[in-house]
């Protein structure tokens, strides 16, 4: 590998690791409202299982095809849904890109999450990891597809919060 | 030495149904009272789906309240329902979630079990250099899997411990079977699961699922963005014991749907959804029904929310804590579009549902206030004091005095 190419790398390297740590900032700071931002307008995001996944099952605990939809799933937790508050503490960690051709980067990571409800008891929540489509938009690196695919089939109490 | 006091028996402290002390959800000598009178006793418990075990040597494990259950598809298609329990020393004999095997070891010692659960080996039966192994009078036959006896309906597999259940048909009744008929009209398929670990009794979410006036008042999406569908007709039926019920609502015929699309109302511009194709439904089930929950007693429910079909089985895992298994259906000639439709509408259920998340923690908080009072009773004045159906309101709690009701004449309570 050529120096150039190293140091080109080692920058986009560098770019990722701030988007994984701004999203998660975002999600565990109740930004929520910032989290569609980090999509491109077409975006897709799923939550899916291990389980699923490993079955070839096409099915997804939470579903958002565009922006809109996850603007909509903001807006609903904000005002029509109803559970006990909670926080995520995210630890995002194995970034690794696995392609970076003609503009579109993949890449994956493993997460996993502690949640504390009601500032009172902070549990394991969940673990698992992302597989990602990113591309630059205006200058800023952006989720095109965030595949979120959980170790665990069961979901403690409920799943509110996107991930 | 401190003695303990013998408790007392267990007694319905009320007239009717119509109230249940916080002992039901808290007191573990009447979780182990129903794992032996309820789940042991004269109910159809749902167990898989056919389509799940389609060739023979297909498995699934599951349970029916505690007892670990595998059900099997032997070698003649017939359906076998056995309690994963090996009868040597009582290992789990299959400890996968699901596979297909020609028969089943137990590893820890090796005997072995044919798909319909009778022992067919046991590892050095003859002993080595001719010293050990069985006795010679070794009755296999007297060994095997415990079995269920075993009922398919609406493409479900039921298995049930007791001689006395009645057919499924007869258990639930011809006007609650034409549900599942309406609903499950062609041959499934699985779309994905889901599992919610809920932090209460069983009880409280088998009730949740009966109790068809919090709906509108707990999940306020629909309300909130405006997605109310005008005119719906709807009611509860209830079967004539109590134990099983219907819960439905019925769409006005609409004339620009011909598309099959839903025409939403929106209530008030500030929320509005800027997405709405999650709400769609396309008519396929040849009526205007756009919800209905089904319960059959004691842990089973049969959705049809718009487009998203499921069968929910509620598992007790002890006195304060349940698994709420979803086992996500589409039809099996569903093409992409439809595929894609009903993994939209599933945004509104499971446990991240927008219409549905809420019934994940609202039985936590019943459990955690119970505790104080085993002998408070929680009220269920709505509708009155009887099991009786209602037409045109859902304003009711008579479906969940029905579960009272099928839950005492059980217990013997
Ligand atoms: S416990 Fe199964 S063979 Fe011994
Ligand atoms: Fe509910």
């Amino acid at each position: 590998m050529n120096a150039t190419r190293l140091e080109a790398d080692l920058a986009l390297r560098q770019r990722l690791e701030d988007l994984y740590a701004d999203y998660v900032h975002a999600i565990d700071d109740d930004r929520l409202e910032d989290w569609p931002g980090f999509f491109v307008a077409s975006g897709v995001y799923r939550i899916a299982t291990r389980e699923n996944r490993d079955l070839g099952l096409p099915l997804n605990l939470m579903y958002c095809d565009g922006r809109g939809m996850m603007e909509d799933r903001v807006a609903a937790l904000r005002t029509a849904n109803i559970y006990e508050p909670h926080v995520y503490n995210h630890a995002v960690s194995a970034l690794r890109v696995t392609e970076n051709e003609t503009g579109t980067i993949r890449a994956r990571s493993n997460f996993s999450i502690l949640r504390t409800v009601n500032g009172g008891e902070t549990s394991v929540y969940a673990c698992g990891r992302t597989y990602d489509e990113i591309v630059e938009e205006q200058g800023l690196l952006r989720f095109r597809e965030r595949l979120v695919v959980l170790d665990s089939r069961q979901i403690d109490t409920l799943l509110a919060i996107p991930i | 030495m401190q003695t303990q006091e013998p408790a007392a028996p267990f007694v319905w402290p009320f007239e009717d149904a119509s109230r249940a002390p916080f002992q039901v959800y808290t007191d573990a000598a009447i979780y182990a009272r129903e794992q032996e009178r309820l789940f042991r006793g004269p109910v159809w418990n749902f167990l898989c789906l056919e389509c799940e075990i389609p060739n023979p040597g297909d498995y699934k494990t599951t349970f029916v309240g505690d007892a670990p259950i595998i059900v099997a598809r032997a070698q003649d298609g017939s359906v076998n329902a056995l309690v994963n329990r090996c009868a040597h020393k009582g290992a789990l004999v299959c400890f996968k979630q699901r596979g297909n095997a020609p028969e089943f070891n137990c590893v820890y010692h090796n005997w072995t079990y044919d798909l319909t659960g009778a022992l067919t080996g046991v590892a050095f039966r003859k002993g080595v250099g001719g010293k050990g192994g069985l006795d010679a009078d070794f009755d296999f036959s007297a060994h095997g899997l415990e079995r269920l006896r075993v009922e398919t309906y609406g493409q479900m597999i039921f298995g049930t411990f007791s001689q006395e259940t009645p057919p499924f048909r007869d258990y639930i009744g011809a006007e609650l079977c034409a549900n599942i008929d309406r609903v499950f009209v062609k041959p499934l398929k699985v779309l994905g699961y889901h599992s919610q670990i809920l932090p209460n009794n069983w009880k409280l979410y088998a009730e949740n699922n009966k109790d068809s006036y919090h709906a509108s008042l707990l999940h306020v999406f629909h309300n909130t963005f405006g997605v109310v569908r005008p005119n719906m007709g709807g009611g509860v039926k209830i079967s004539p014991n109590g134990w099983h019920h219907l819960s439905y609502t019925v769409r006005n015929a609409d004339s620009d749907d011909a598309v099959g699309r839903e025409k939403v109302r929106s209530l008030k511009e500030s929320y509005k959804l800027h997405d709405a194709r999650m709400m769609e439904h396309r008519l396929e089930l040849g009526d205007l029904t756009t919800n209905a929950i089904q319960t059959v007693f004691p842990t089973l429910v049969v959705q049809q929310i718009l487009n998203a079909l499921a069968v929910r089985q509620i598992v007790p895992k002890g006195v304060d804590r349940t698994e709420l298994v979803w086992t996500i259906l589409g039809f099996a000639d569903d093409d992409a579009q439809m595929q894609e439709l009903r993994l939209q509408v599933n945004n509104l259920v499971g446990p991240a549902g927008l219409i549905s998340m809420e019934d994940g923690c609202v039985g936590g908080w019943v459990q955690q206030a119970a505790k104080a009072d085993p002998q408070a009773m929680t009220v269920m004045p709505m509708g009155g004091r009887g099991v009786e159906a209602s037409e045109g309101s859902r304003v009711t709690e008579a479906a969940v005095r029905g579960f009272w009701r099928g839950w005492r004449a059980l217990m013997g309570v």
